[in-house]
């Protein structure tokens, strides 16, 4: 009888070439997804005299660096930042392959614009060189990030080196409480396992919780696996990923996608299935999160305190929480609500999608912004889809700036930066010392959150503001 | 690649978890190129004030720690992005052993191709080192690759677990795409019979 399989062992057994003597696998990559930050990659392939083995596998886009102000390359007035848009550019026109440039209505995310467009589908092996690659894991793809090395062997082989990592599941199951969202769960786990906690670990995520969410709120989680150490994070693909995905320009058609789905349908763990690791988790305990520090496993509830090194034995750890605490310009013990804010930031990976627009909306609609809040679309496509719903005006009448599509603020590389002891609240993915400019303060939170502070100027519970109105699947 | 044999240098003792590589080397100077070198960026919001000067406090600004080669670290250092400039902002800078009770996968990855050994040591022996540093600024430690062995200041020395691969490779500079590009045959059969097997995924559009 054959052995009970994960997801995971399933897609990483379909990909597997060939074995090293270390035990490492050649593994076949079926998508290697680019952007900017791949100059060196494709450098050092150019310099080594090899082309792009398989350049119909490989897709680009400008995102790290894209202007949330304009779409014209040549008034990206920063000549080096410039310079990484145009290589890209180059480097697709002198290799053939698949780029949508800043001009391209479908530009965006790269970790947005993959699912979008039918390029990420369940059972495929999907790398690209950013760390937030995990977030294509949601559709059921075994997807990590890799550095330029790896890129250039990547573009050179179609294939990578990988030591398979240890399986570990995530379930989590009941209703959500109203005003709880996918982001918190995510950030309910890494401050669980830590921010090591799944370092070595492929994570699945499971259980009806997760079953619930809309492709949008997957992406969310398996988005900041990362940030609990996990290279990987997937879900096992379903009606709800095969609904979206169906007519998607890169996803299949006719015969071939009835075929597709049928290998989809066999790709979920096996009931049997042992992993290495369980964690469990009550969704009825997960409540709207917030960051205090400066690690993603810093996360509290809104309701709750920052937490006072006193109480923590250890020399070393007690002293790395209060040089966070001192870097965020916090107390030990005060309360999380009322903490004044100075600005706000909803786009990122993690939280850029028409449903975390949709969200934030509804709180904004008919209030005023009251410190300056930024809003970037992860895609054009996200962002005509929120034209059309109206939600670009929902936010610049109440003073919103409407950018754009690209990474932006989260990682301030494009200009859009947190000046320095600024607090922002974020819906993005990282909350390390200077990731949204040096000396920035920033507190990660959902968009229906972040999109609190801003009308408020404060941290407040987005449970208390709009009573029921933000119960969504995101 | 640069060959890694055996190293005896000054190591840097840095007790602070979770060092991600927005740290090491902020984005802001991912736009820099890595023929000037980017020694000068490493860690630089931690050791440099807004106006350039050095920030005393900063372990790596102290004269005693200045020429450090080796970086012990805490648990999952180099977490983060999976940028490799971390790597070569370390190994620009100098350092050839990063020692640490845990690290960000991708950066460990990143770190064994551009000649950078990552040791994975216990949380109480990398605590051990860092306080022995800390007491005896400037002290030496050794690694050896070969022996598969590390001595702290006080020269007692233990064993480190690295895969055969990785350590050839490091001991005589090879990279991956040079072992994977004689493979090409091997690669070649299985992408024919893995293409014909799933039709379906050939990119549309």
């Amino acid at each position: 009888m054959r052995q009970p399989t994960t997801l995971f062992d399933k897609i990483w057994s379909r990909h597997a070439i060939s074995e090293r003597e270390d035990g490492a696998t050649l593994l076949f990559i079926d998508r290697l997804l680019v952007h900017e930050g791949s100059r060196r990659s494709f450098k050092v392939l150019q310099d080594k005299g090899l082309r792009v083995r398989r350049p119909d596998c490989v897709f680009g886009t400008p995102d790290h660096y894209a202007p949330s102000t304009t779409r014209d390359v040549a008034a990206i007035d920063q000549p080096e930042r410039r310079a990484m848009v145009e290589s890209l550019s180059a480097n697709a026109e002198a290799e053939g392959f698949t780029l949508f440039g800043l001009d391209d209505p479908r530009q965006g995310i790269v970790h947005v614009i993959g699912p979008e467009q039918g390029i990420t589908l369940p059972g495929l092996t999907l790398v690209c060189g950013d760390s937030h690659t995990a977030t294509h894991g949601a559709f059921g793809a075994l997807a990590f990030g890799i550095g330029a090395s790896e890129g250039t062997h990547v573009l050179a082989t179609q294939t990578l080196w990988q030591h398979k990592p240890k399986r570990m599941r995530i379930t989590i199951d009941g209703p959500l409480h109203p005003g709880v969202v996918a982001k918190d769960i995510i950030l309910t786990i890494i401050a669980t396992i830590s921010a090591a906690g799944a370092s070595g670990y492929a994570i699945e995520y499971a259980g009806s919780t997760i079953r619930d969410l809309s492709p949008e709120g997957r992406l969310t989680i398996c988005n900041m696996s990362i940030e609990a150490g996990a290279k990987f994070g997937m879900i096992a693909p379903d009606e709800t990923i095969y609904a979206y995905l169906k007519g998607r320009p890169f996803a299949p058609r006719g015969e071939n996608w009835e075929q597709a789905v049928a290998y989809w349908r066999t790709l979920p763990s096996d009931p049997d299935a042992i992993f290495d690791h369980e964690v469990a988790l009550d969704a009825a305990r997960v409540e709207p999160m917030v960051t205090w520090g400066t690690s993603p496993e810093d996360a509290v509830p809104v309701t709750g305190s920052v937490p006072n090194p006193a109480g923590v034995s250890d020399p070393e750890r007690r002293s790395n929480m209060q040089r966070a605490l001192d870097y965020m310009g916090l107390e030990a013990g005060m309360p999380l609500a009322e903490l004044a804010f100075d600005r706000v930031f909803i786009g990122s990976c993690t939280n850029s999608r028409i449903e975390d627009l949709r969200a934030a909306s509804k709180v904004v609609s008919n209030r005023r912004a009251v410190i300056p809040s930024l809003v970037v679309p992860g895609s054009g496509t996200v962002k005509r889809q929120a034209e059309a719903e109206g939600l670009d005006r929902i936010f610049k009448d109440a003073g919103f700036e409407w950018g754009e599509a690209g990474c932006s603020m989260c990682v301030a590389m494009n200009g859009d930066l947190v000046a320095p002891r600024e607090r922002c609240a974020s819906t993005s993915n990282r909350n390390f010392i200077g990731r949204q400019g040096p000396g920035a303060r920033t507190h990660l939170m959902s968009p229906a959150m972040a999109a609190a502070v801003a009308v408020s100027g404060k941290l407040v519970d987005v449970r208390e503001l709009v009573e029921g109105a933000v119960v969504g699947k995101v | 690649m640069e060959k890694f044999s055996s190293l005896d240098a000054v190591a840097l003792p840095f007790g602070v978890s979770n060092v991600d590589t927005d740290q090491i080397l902020p984005a802001r100077f991912l736009l820099k190129s890595r023929k000037d070198g980017l020694a000068k960026y490493l860690f630089h919001d931690l050791r440099f004030n807004q106006n350039g000067s050095e920030i005393d406090e900063f372990p790596l600004n102290r004269q005693a720690y200045r020429a450090a080669r080796i970086i012990v670290a805490d648990r999952n250092f180099g977490c983060g992005s999976s940028r490799e400039h971390a790597v070569w902002a370390l190994y620009d800078y100098g350092f050839r052993v990063a020692i640490a009770p845990s690290f960000g996968d991708i950066f460990s990855n990143n770190s064994y191709q551009n000649g950078l050994l990552p040791i994975v040591v216990s949380p109480a022996q990398a605590a051990a080192w860092r306080l022995q540093l800390q007491q005896a600024p400037g002290s030496q430690m050794r690694v050896d690759l070969e022996t598969q062995r590390v001595s702290g200041p006080d020269g007692i020395s233990i064993g480190f677990e690295i895969d055969s691969y990785r350590k050839r490779c490091l001991l005589n500079g090879l990279d991956d795409i040079d072992f994977t590009l004689a493979l090409a045959g091997t690669i070649d059969a299985f992408e024919k019979r893995y293409r014909s097997s799933t039709p379906w995924l050939e990119p549309y559009g």
